[in-house]
This record gives C-alpha cells, structure tokens and sequence, in this order.
C-alpha cells in the first residue's frame, strides 16, 4: 500500500481552524443510532488528525456499533483495544513508533496516535492506564473521552460519569427509592489536569460545538505530548430523547452551564464560546430544568430534585475559584465574595440515605 | 556436513560470545539485548522482575536500544506489549503469579489478535496467602488460549528459547505469542555458566520481525479486530488452531536450526529425555524438577532399578507423539505436577491430565499415577522422587489403573498413601 495523499494543510498551533479539509477519515458503514453524536465526534475528530494518524478505541459503542467485521468506517488504520486500556493502547503505540523510527525500522516522520476511550473504559475502568499515558511526556498521544454519561453499549448502566439521579439499567427509579444513582459527576479532565503537571494539554468540548471540538483535538496534535480531550455526546437511547433533538441537547446543557467549555494549554486555563460569555456575565446560564426536562433518564425527578441539581451547578459557578473546574471556593490568598450559599444535601440517598 | 562438522562450524560461530555466570533472569536478558527487543514494559513483582532490572540497566547504560515503559498495572503492561507488536515493534513482557492473572484480559487478546509477544513467567504461587515460591498454575492459566508454553531447566536453557521463541512465534506459520516459564527461584535467581552468543550468530539465526499486511501504520488502513459475532469466531479460532498445529513443525525446524548455528542444543526440541533407553518406570515433571530427577534416576539406576526421568518441555503445542512413542513399553509412569487442578480427573495436576489423555489411545497403557509435589516453592527432593518411583512401582506391581493422586512432602497425616483424605482416616 502506498500512503494516501497529505490532504490536511499546515496548521499552526494558534488554536483557531480556519480552514476544514474536505475529507473524512471517518466515513459510512458504522451501525450507530439514529442521533448518535459520539459518532460525530469519531468524525471530527478522524476529520482534522489527517492520513498520518493511528487510532485504537476501547470496547464500547464506539467500537461495537462503529466497526462489524467487513463494514468499517475508518479511513485511518483503526484497532481495537480493550474497555480499560485507552492509555495503555496509547503508550504501547507510540513507544513502538518511537523506537523504530529511531533504529531505523520505519521512516521517521510525525505520526499522531490517539485512542479514545468513553466514560465508562475511560472515567471508571481505565483512569489508571490515561494517568500513566499522560505522565510519559516522551510520547506525542492524544487520549479522547467521548462522554455519553453510560455504559451505553451494554444497555445503559450508569458510570462515574453518569449525572446524579439518572435512571439507567443499574440504577432505576422505583416505588420506594426514587433515586438509585447517587453519585455525583467526577470531572475527569480537571481531575486529570490537576494530578498531570507534565502533561500539556486538556479540554473539555461539546459534540454541539463542532468548531470548537475540532480546535481542540488539533491543538492537542498540534502541541504533541501526552494530551487530554473530552466532549460532552448525547445519546438518545441512553438519555431518553427524540434523536432529532441530539445536537440541540449538547447545546443546552453548555447553555445551562452543565457542560463546560474550557481547556488547558501548559497551564492556561481559557474559557471558550458561551461558556466564556457566561464566565464574563455577558449570557445568562438558563435553568437546568430546561434540560432535564427534556430526557426521560430525568423523568422521575421531583422539584425538590430539579433544585438540588440547580443548586450544585450554581455552586459550581458561583462560588468556584474556577468556574465549573474545580472545586476550590477558598485559598490562603483570599476567598471568592461570599455567595452565602450552602449547598443542601441531596434530596434522596445522600450519606444518611 | 557431519553432525560433527556442522556442530563445530556453529560452535566457532557462537564463540564469537562470552561465558558468564548469571541467574535465569540475567539469561533471558541477554536473549533480550541480542534479538534487538524493540518495546519491553515491567511491573514489579517477584521473581520475574528481575529480568526487567537487568533489561533497564544495559539500556541506561547504552549495550541495548530499546524503549522500557514502567507500567502501572500488568493489564497495562501487556497492552502495551500487545499494541507495540501490532506497530511491528519486537515486543517483551512478563509477570509472575497473581501479577499474570491480573492481566489476564489482555494475555487472552494477544494470542487472539496473533500478536508474537514473548513473555517470561516466574512461576510463583498464586495468593491467597502471599507465597513467592514456584507453583505452575499461572502460567498453565493461559493454556488453552492460543499461548506457546515452554518450561525451562537452567540459564542456558533460558537464553536460547528466548531465542528461539522470537523466531518460532513470530514465523508467518504460527504468530502466537509464547510465554516461557522458568521456576521462580529456582532458576530465575540461581546463577549457572552460560553460553552468551555474539551477534552474528543470533542475526542469522533470527531475522527481522515481519508483521506484513497487518501492520498497524498509517502507509497501511487496516482496521484490527472489528467486531465478529457468531459470523466468524469459529473461522478465527479455527485459523489459530491450524497456527497451534503447524508450531510443532515450526519448532523442529527451529530448533534444527539452532543446533546448525549455534552448535549447542537439544536434539529432541519437544522433551528432554533422561536415561529412557530400557527404562520399565518413568517419572514425568517440567521445569527445574527436571534437575533433581536425573540425579534421582541415576542413584536408583546405580541401584539396579531400570528408571527414567522425561521432562516436558514444550507444554502447548504438547508433545504426544513424543510421549506415546517414549512411554511405549515403559510399565509405570509416575507424573510430577507441580501444580493443582482441584476436582479434576483423579484429582491429579495439569500434566497428569495432559499425559493420561496423550496415552489413552495407545493399545496397552502403562499404569499412570499422578502426582502433587514442590507446591509453593517447597522443594522437592531426590528422597522424593525415590519415593515416587516406589510408589509408582508399588501400584504398577498391583495392576492399579485407576491410581488417586497421591501428594508428596506434604505435613500430615494425609501424606501417607493410605490414607484418606476424604474421611479423614487411614
Ligand atoms: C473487561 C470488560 N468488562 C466488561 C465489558 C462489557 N462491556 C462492553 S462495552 C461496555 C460499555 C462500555 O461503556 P463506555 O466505556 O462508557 O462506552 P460506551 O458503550 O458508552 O460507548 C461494557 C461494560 C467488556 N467488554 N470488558
Ligand atoms: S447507544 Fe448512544 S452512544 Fe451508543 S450508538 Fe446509540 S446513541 Fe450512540
Ligand atoms: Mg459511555
């Protein structure tokens, strides 16, 4: 096999895409669902890491309902890696590049490699394996976490990942306890950023906010060593919702300042897009109602519900040092103005529950 | 050429090397550094480790080119083996115990993806409680998965299967990964003289590794490992079972091989044989129990006692046509396992089971009993194989075919023969 055509122009690490190559690299013959936005997410992401890319995915939706025997979407050479084996995958790739581009085995040329992974191999099952992968700066690796807030392709049970309260296949609302999943959401690209000084990359994206997705994933190539992507994917058959409404939901829940914008460049925090109208005042968050609403993981929540999700969210706002970051209210340098709020316990199955 | 010209033409070609004294983990180092091992990823746990000291000190110090990840689990240590060898990078790993088990997921994928990583197993006891010493069951874990298994005797031994392992798994006939087990302490930290070849020998005896049309590489889009279902995993399991059958080859012709180049080796590449000629009773063990049983078999022999030891040195492919045509004629086999498979056929080990069923077609059959010896490290002495022998002798005397599995060296009362474990009683 020859290689294909360099299609991708040079890009300059400025952070702006100007122009989008034309190309897919990630293409039909994946079995998704109707609405699928993680599978938009493959193909932004294949879309601007170009011909001169590997990708390893971990078991899950991604992989399952991506690539049945003999119908493959990828362009780009595509392997399997195991559900908790993101960052392994990663490492072992770019480590063999390395080393045989350096005695000569291969041509020596800039190759990206990224393996994705969702919450569930990623957030849960494989946190291990990005934290190493993200400490070894001598390999340019991109980890990418679709976030579809389940273990989607096993029929929806709920993750570190999944939000509090949400009905999924573990964790269902019943006649005595309404609310079964008690965890709340763990920020894994802050908690990443936070315990990763080496590496030099991490955000946080939207599959509503195709631009901005894209920027991210080809800074992260762009800046090469260890580097972390997350975007935020609704799924209608996990969440409960007219698969016409997908992209529209990943636009909401940035509106209702669920989902973050943000992203991490050598330790430059910078906000992005609404998020960052919203951190300067210019936009109002809306109400997380308007979300919730609308999915029927959510369905069984009462009002007192609805107000404790508000409430951390305006927590996570309000009185964070690092709006929707990180949860430092309160530094020997000073705190932030007194909110005067206190965060309530959750309405049911908190500790005491 | 003669035998004997041809052994003499690879000795002065192998003379190109040195003789060291160095443990069985420094051994495989060696093998290591020669066969230009691209990607090695470790994890401590003992008694493997040690070949992974060894391995990133000669590449601090420049005598090896190769990339060390310090991994932070086993499972991700062999990911990482199993996805450096899909780049087309030589690939080693290894692990003893519950460090194996633990990755366990991702040993069972390398040898179905085909991928010719190799391995080395410090065998050692499985918790719980905590034990370092050497007991096979975690190697034998993977013994139905598609895995190359082969126990090594001594240092020497353990330097030139890596050797031939490279060779044997990465040959387009077979891709399967191979894991060599070496007896933890016994062997990986006991040091003997040890042959270590020059590089010229070695390049002609291994050749570059050649991934070919799966190589995972932006100049070739494959998609490695979609999902299959009911539509093709037969097909594959099939694909790796012909790969199984065609190593045997693979191996004898390897092995001839290195006799041809090096001038030292096996000529069985299968079992080691020990003083079988005219032998009516044999005992069957692998690994260093190898070592004890010849000096047992010569004692007996000097005795008068027509015995023989055969070790087992490849376990998958396992060697049956070896073992029937070698037990043809012999009256009693005594098996040693140095390991367990409670509730199994006889209660007996692995081997135990491996070797009755190889024998099973044979017109007449020896009487077989099996045997538990040397679990946890517990040593097993020439006393014990004497004993074993007498047993053996004592039930082949009575015409006992259908022999339970007798434990050896253990404290107790259920030590003794007659006894029964089950009641409690003799
Ligand atoms: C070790 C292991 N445990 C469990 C499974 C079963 N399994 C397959 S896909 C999957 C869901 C993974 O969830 P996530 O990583 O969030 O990916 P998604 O399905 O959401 O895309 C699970 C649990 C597996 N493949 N491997
Ligand atoms: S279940 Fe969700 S993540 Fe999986 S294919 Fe369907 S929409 Fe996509
Ligand atoms: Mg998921």
């Amino acid at each position: 096999m020859t290689a294909p055509e360099m299609t991708i122009p040079d890009l300059e690490i400025n952070r702006r895409l100007t122009i989008l190559p034309m190309q897919e690299f990630y293409t039909s013959g994946h079995r998704t669902c109707q609405g699928c936005e993680s599978a938009l997410v493959m193909r932004y992401m294949a879309k601007v890491a170009g011909p001169r890319t590997l990708v390893t995915g971990t078991t899950g939706c991604m992989y399952v309902a991506n690539t049945s025997y003999n119908s493959t979407p990828w362009a780009l050479p595509w392997a399997h890696t195991q559900l908790g084996s993101a960052g392994s995958s990663a490492v072992g790739t770019a480590a063999a590049l390395k080393a045989l581009m350096r005695k000569g085995k291969i041509p020596d040329e800039r190759i990206n490699v990224i393996a994705f992974c969702s919450d569930g191999g990623g957030g849960d099952m494989g946190l291990a394996t990005l934290s190493a992968a993200l400490q070894d700066t001598r390999y340019n690796l991109l980890i990418l976490l679709y976030d579809n807030e389940s273990y989607a392709n096993t029929d929806i049970q709920a993750s570190g990942m999944t939000p509090w309260g949400a009905v999924t296949a573990f964790t269902p609302s019943g006649s005595q306890m309404r609310i079964t999943h008690h965890r709340w959401k763990k920020n894994v690209p802050a908690l990443l950023m936070a315990g990763h000084p080496t590496g030099r990359y991490f955000a946080n994206a939207s599959s509503g906010f195709g631009m901005d997705l894209m920027e991210k994933v080809r800074t992260a190539l762009d800046v090469g060593g260890p580097t972390f992507v997350q975007t935020h994917d609704p799924c209608p058959k996990g969440w409960d919702f007219d698969p016409r409404m997908s992209h529209e939901l990943a636009i909401l829940a940035v509106e209702c300042g669920i989902t973050v914008l943000w992203d991490c460049l050598e330790g430059e925090l910078r906000y992005q897009g609404l998020t960052r109208q919203q951190v300067d005042g210019a936009v109002k968050r809306r109400p997380v109602a308007d979300y919730l609403r609308r999915q029927g993981r959510f369905a069984h929540f009462a009002d007192d519900d609805i107000d404790f999700f508000q409430a951390r969210i305006d927590e996570m706002w309000e009185d964070w040092i690092l709006p929707g970051v990180l949860r430092i209210k309160q530094t020997p340098f000073g705190p932030r103005p007194e909110s005067g709020r206190s965060v309530p316990e959750p309405t049911e199955g908190g500790n005491h529950g | 050429m003669t035998t004997m010209e041809t052994r003499a033409a690879g000795t002065a070609a192998a003379a190109a090397g040195s003789e060291e004294i160095i443990t069985g983990c420094d051994a495989v180092a060696q093998a290591l550094r020669l066969a230009d091992v691209d990607v090695l990823a470790g994890y401590p746990i003992r008694p493997y480790d040690s070949v992974m000291t060894a391995v990133s000190k000669m590449i601090a110090n420049g005598q090896m080119d190769a990339e060390f990840i310090v991994a932070e689990s086993e499972h991700s240590q062999f990911e990482i083996g199993k996805h450096a060898s899909l780049v087309g990078a030589r690939a080693f790993i290894g692990s003893s115990g519950v460090g194996w088990m633990y990755g366990m997921e991702a040993l069972v994928v390398t040898s179905s993806l085909r991928l010719p990583v190799i391995a080395l197993v410090g065998n050692r006891a499985l918790d719980d409680p905590g034990a370092f010493g050497v007991e096979h069951n975690d190697a034998l874990m993977v013994r139905d998965t598609g895995w190359l298994l082969y126990w090594v005797e001594s240092a020497q031994e353990a330097l030139d299967t890596t050797l031939l392992a490279y060779r044997v798994a990465e040959d387009k006939r077979v891709m399967l990964p191979c894991a060599l087990s070496m007896d933890g302490a016994f062997l990986t930290h006991s040091q003997h003289i040890v042959q270590v070849p020059g590089p010229a020998p070695v390049a002609e005896f291994l050749p570059p590794y050649d991934l070919g049309d799966r190589r995972f590489h932006p100049d070739n889009p494959v998609s490695i490992a979609p999902q299959f279902n009911e539509d093709w995993v037969m097909e594959a399991r099939r694909q790796a079972d012909a790969a199984m059958r065609r190593a045997r080859g693979v191996i004898a012709e390897a092995t001839a091989d290195f006799r041809r180049v090096f001038g030292r080796g096996p000529d069985d590449p299968f079992v080691d044989t020990y003083r079988m000629e005219d032998a009516e009773y044999a005992l069957i063990g692998m690994g260093t129990v190898g070592l004890v049983g010849k000096v047992a078999v010569d004692r007996m022999r000097a005795a008068g006692r027509r015995v023989g030891f055969v070790r087992v040195k490849w376990f998958r492919p396992f060697p049956r046509p070896e073992l029937r045509a070698l037990l043809r004629g012999v009256k009693g086999v005594g098996i040693v396992d140095r390991d367990y498979s409670f509730g199994s056929n006889a209660h007996g080990g692995v081997l135990y089971t491996e070797v009755a069923a190889a024998l099973y077609p044979e017109p007449t059959r020896p009487v077989i009993v099996p045997f538990i010896a040397g679990l946890g490290g517990r040593e097993v002495s020439v006393e014990n194989i004497e004993e074993m022998t007498d047993i053996t002798e004592e039930l082949t005397a009575r015409g006992e075919l259908d022999a339970s599995c007798q434990w050896i060296g253990v404290r107790g009362p259920a030590s003794d023969p007659r006894y029964d474990v089950e009641r409690g009683a003799r």
